[in-house]
């Protein structure tokens, strides 16, 4: 299998995230479609990791999921604030930087 | 250590499926709940296809850390929250016809720049690699010596974000007292 | 001493002066500044004295003596500095200009006595001199503009002295646009000058001239005729005379100096001073004298039928310079600078004279209310008999000599020039009868009740108010003083007038015809380099002109004493006879409603709309529809900043998507 083919289905997930990154208006969704950008530019890291011949970018895509751990924490944590003071759960809700 | 051509083909093409089935399905599902599991299908989809690419070790991360315990939390909030129903109307003018045509601009564009470059490396499917490529002990060897600092670093950062999970639920302990 | 220091203390005293009374005004006392100011102008003409000395000392030929104080400029081609000319011609007019005005601010030591702002008139007075001085002295183009203008803004200044008198400040603003008008012409000479001949130093120009321009080529044309452009409207030519009557709403004095005797005379200084470039360039030499002698007759028509004092004595100044402007344009350059000099002794006596007589009528200037004041001032009828006299040219006065001798070089010239001589006697005789029309007028006939008041030993007194329109006044700063002096009472003003009544009389015999040319032999240093200098006329045929000008004079004082004093009634009766015609000349030829409809309403309506269209909704516009348009772009800037961090979101990839199809496309 050409790299190539890796690179464009990392590509392809990263769109599908964006899309549903602008689309979904549940912040929890939103954060899953985080997860889905993450992890597109894991694959992308893991396959020229493999075109490479080396490792290294296997240990960023490690790295990566990390970050992403830590972020999906703090995320969370902020949702469930959101719940538990009875604050809508809807991102368009959230107008304060209105100018 | 090449597998059969034929095979590689097919567990691409597994994996692949698999990936942007998960993907689409956790845009497209109204319940969260659903969103989540598909994003786990996602995820192990994933991993097949990374263990396509000789890397045993962030396959196995993979499952074990992303799948098993991140998509826990996922689940456990997302049954705390309950189901959430979106509205229909969308208040942003423009935005539900420019989402996806931006997304798909996105994809066209990063196709184009993937298949008109020149590496050459892309164009075939990698170097042979030795034995014991992508294996824990390679990994493990470049965590400790190459990249130690990057390694401590993400320590710290793990850290952080336990301490600030628990301010942030003590906080929460906090109003409801 | 050398000539040219005698020039630089010329202008140095009188500017001393000027700028003692300006500063010192609070501390002096008295008529401290008068006699400061007068001492300043005797000093200036002793130097002119000294330089005349030091300059006859010199050989004919080597009589152009510059020097210069620093220099101004000198880069890029230019090299103008502060320097003057010190020649026969220059000598000639700061000997006329500084003692006349001396004389004139004797007079006016006594005359502005109980002035408020006495100190600030002889200031202004002095400053005057300096800048007639400078712009006579002047050594290159550059330095005669900066006369030039100073000696407009003084003029301004000084008729508008009384400020808060509305129709004097009126009368300075139309001088002072009227005179920027002829210096804007006569910057574009300069300008022209420069270019085509690469300097502005007289000498150098002059020099150049002939050999770069050939005669009558467009460009000299233009250039004489935009100096004439300058000399017509200071000196109150054609059609640029509209100001001169107006400017008698200054005090006496003022218009004795500036408005008779010197600077109205700068004109005629200009042309006779840049005749190398009139004489290359016959065709603006001759409009020039045509012009001259347009504004001779029509001035002295309308001398017949106006009625204010002053007015009378400044159309009989625009008609008498035209005589001069007419004179050196034909080439007459002694005989139209001699009548200059003999002009500015009798026109400035018959000005101060005019004051002496307003002060008697207690500020009337209308001579339709005076009469019969011979027995109540007779020192000052006495001089004014003899002013009109040489002003009409009776036999043996200064006037005599001085004004036939251009009609006779005019004659002597052939060709065409006939025309100057016929119209020249024609305003003679009509000079005469004016002349005569305001001594008869004023001081025959039945005595009016001021002037019985007078013989009565007691100065008639009236409530202040305008001599124009008659509104009242008060005698404060601004308005004239309250008191009234006449020549009999006022020591410093008897002086004065006596001096001038004598030179008047006396002043002709420089320069008899077969006698004596000491004028003629004196400015020849100057016009050396010209062609019609000694083309002068016989001793027989100047006699047989004057034989006919004193005739002309007669004829006009019999006919004036025949209208105004054996038939009393006549002239009212002419009036109303031809009274169009009389209201024609009464109007002065109806010149400033024309340029009211031409220039001056056109320019009023251009103004209003320029404020209410242009500047209302072009420029208001403009401004307020760029803040209008910035604010719009604010509002819609605005409206992205709606608060959905979906929309940011979107924001943010669309950039992206954009970026990138930015590179793809570079990179393709």
């Amino acid at each position: 299998m050409d790299i190539t083919w890796y690179v464009v289905l990392s590509a392809l997930l990263f769109a599908i995230g964006a899309g549903g990154v602008l689309i979904r208006r549940s912040p929890l969704v939103i954060l899953l479609c985080l997860e889905l950008m993450l992890n597109a530019s894991n694959l992308a890291l893991v396959a020229f990791s493999r075109a490479q011949g080396n490792e290294d970018g296997q240990v960023f895509a490690l790295i990566v999921m990390v970050v992403a751990a830590c972020e999906v924490v703090v995320g969370l944590g902020l949702i469930v604030a959101m719940f538990r003071r009875r604050l809508p759960l809807n991102v368009d809700e959230m107008r304060d930087l209105r100018g | 250590m090449e597998a059969e051509p034929g095979l590689t083909y097919v567990a691409f093409f597994a994996g692949a499926i698999g990936a942007v089935g998960g993907a689409v399905a956790v845009i497209a599902l109204r319940n969260p709940f659903y969103s989540v599991l598909a994003l786990v299908v996602h995820l192990v989809s994933l991993a097949g296809l990374f263990l396509l690419l000789y890397a045993q070790f962030v396959a196995a991360a993979q499952v074990v850390v992303y799948a098993g315990a991140v998509m826990v939390l996922y689940v456990f909030v997302a049954a705390y929250l309950g189901a959430v129903e979106e509205p229909i109307w969308e208040p942003i003018p423009g935005q539900r016809f420019l989402a996806p045509l931006l997304a798909a601009a996105l994809f066209v564009e990063l196709a184009i720049a993937i298949l008109g470059t020149g590496l050459s490396a892309l164009d075939s499917s990698g170097p042979t690699v030795h034995l014991g490529f992508g294996s824990p002990a390679e990994i493990g060897n470049l965590l400790l010596e190459r990249f130690l600092v990057v390694f401590e670093a993400a320590s710290m950062l793990l850290l952080v974000a336990a301490v600030g999970a628990i301010v942030l639920a003590g906080r929460q302990r906090e109003a409801e007292r | 001493m050398s000539a040219t220091t005698y020039g630089w203390l010329v202008l140095a005293f009188p500017l001393a002066g000027c700028l003692i009374s300006a500063f010192g005004w609070r501390v002096l006392p008295g008529r401290a500044a008068g006699w400061i100011g007068t001492a300043a102008i005797a000093l200036a003409f002793l130097s002119s004295i000294g330089a005349l000395v030091a300059l006859l000392d010199k050989p004919v030929q080597s009589r152009e003596l510059t020097s210069s104080l620093y220099s101004y400029a000198s880069a890029a081609g230019l090299d103008i500095k502060l320097g003057i000319l010190v020649d026969p011609l220059s000598v000639y007019m700061i000997l006329v200009v500084s003692g006349v005005s001396a004389l004139i601010h004797l007079y006016s030591v006594a005359y502005l006595a109980s002035d408020r702002g006495y100190s600030r008139y002889f200031s202004y007075l002095n400053f005057f001199v300096f800048s007639m001085l400078l712009l006579v002295l002047a050594g290159n183009f550059v330095l005669l503009i900066v006369g030039w203008a100073f000696v407009g803004f003084a003029s301004y200044a000084l008729i508008s002295f009384w400020y808060r008198r509305h129709t004097a400040t009126r009368a300075g603003m139309k001088a002072f646009v009227i005179n920027v008008i002829g210096d804007v012409g006569l910057v574009f000479a300069a300008f022209f000058i420069f270019r085509d001949l690469g300097t502005f130093d007289y000498l150098s120009v002059f020099h150049a001239a002939p050999q770069h321009f050939s005669t009558n080529q467009g460009v000299l044309i233009a250039i004489c005729l935009l100096i004439l452009v300058g000399a017509f409207a200071k000196s109150a030519q054609l059609p640029l005379h509209t100001w001169l009557p107006d400017a008698m709403e200054g005090p006496t004095p003022v218009s004795a100096l500036i408005h008779a005797a010197t600077m109205v005379t700068a004109g005629v200084y200009l042309i006779a001073r840049t005749h190398p470039l009139f004489e290359l360039a016959p065709t603006a030499a001759d409009i020039s004298a045509f012009i001259g002698l347009a504004t001779l007759i029509f001035a002295a028509t309308v001398a017949l039928a106006v009625t204010d004092l002053k007015r009378i004595i400044a159309y009989s100044t625009i008609s008498q310079i035209g005589y001069m402007v007419v004179g050196v344009s034909i080439g007459a350059y002694a005989a139209g600078l001699f009548h200059l000099m003999t002009h500015a002794f009798f026109k400035a006596l018959l000005f101060m004279g005019a004051g002496s007589v307003i002060s008697a009528m207690a500020g009337t200037q209308d001579i339709d209310r005076m009469g019969g004041l011979r027995r109540a001032l007779p020192f000052t009828s006495v001089l004014m008999i003899v002013g009109a006299l040489a002003l009409a040219g009776f036999p043996l006065t200064s006037g005599f000599f001085s004004k036939d001798e251009i009609l006779v070089f005019a004659s002597n010239r052939g060709g065409f020039y006939w025309i100057f001589t016929v119209g020249g006697y024609l305003a003679a005789l009509l000079t005469a009868f004016y002349a005569f029309r305001i001594i008869f007028r004023v001081f025959w006939g039945e005595p009016v009740p001021e002037a019985r008041e007078l013989e009565g030993g007691h100065l008639a007194h009236a409530e202040p108010a305008n001599p124009l329109t008659g509104e009242p006044e008060d005698t404060d700063v601004g308005f004239p003083g309250p008191e009234h002096h006449i020549a009999e009472r006022d020591r410093p003003m008897w002086l004065a007038m006596a001096t001038l009544g004598v030179l008047s009389i006396v002043g002709g015999a420089l320069q008899i015809p077969g006698l004596d040319h000491v004028i003629e032999t004196f400015l020849r240093g100057s016009f050396l380099d010209s062609r019609l200098y000694e083309s002068v006329p016989s001793v027989l045929a100047d006699w047989e002109g004057l034989a006919v000008g004193g005739a002309v004079a007669l004829a006009g004082i019999a006919a004036a004493y025949f209208v105004y004093v054996a038939r009393p009634g006549t002239s009212a009766a002419l009036a109303r006879r031809f009274r169009p015609v009389h209201a024609f000349l009464v109007n002065k030829w109806y010149f400033d409603e024309l340029y009211d409809a031409v220039v001056y309403r056109p320019a009023i309506r251009i103004g209003r709309f320029s404020t209410g269209v242009i500047e209302r909704v072009v420029v208001d516009g403009i401004v307020t529809a760029t803040v209008d348009a910035v604010r719009g772009i604010g509002v819609v800037v605005r409206g992205a900043q709606s608060g959905f961090v979906r929309a940011y979101a979107l924001l943010l990839i669309g950039g992206f998507a954009g970026l990138g199809l930015y590179f793809l496309i570079v990179s393709s």
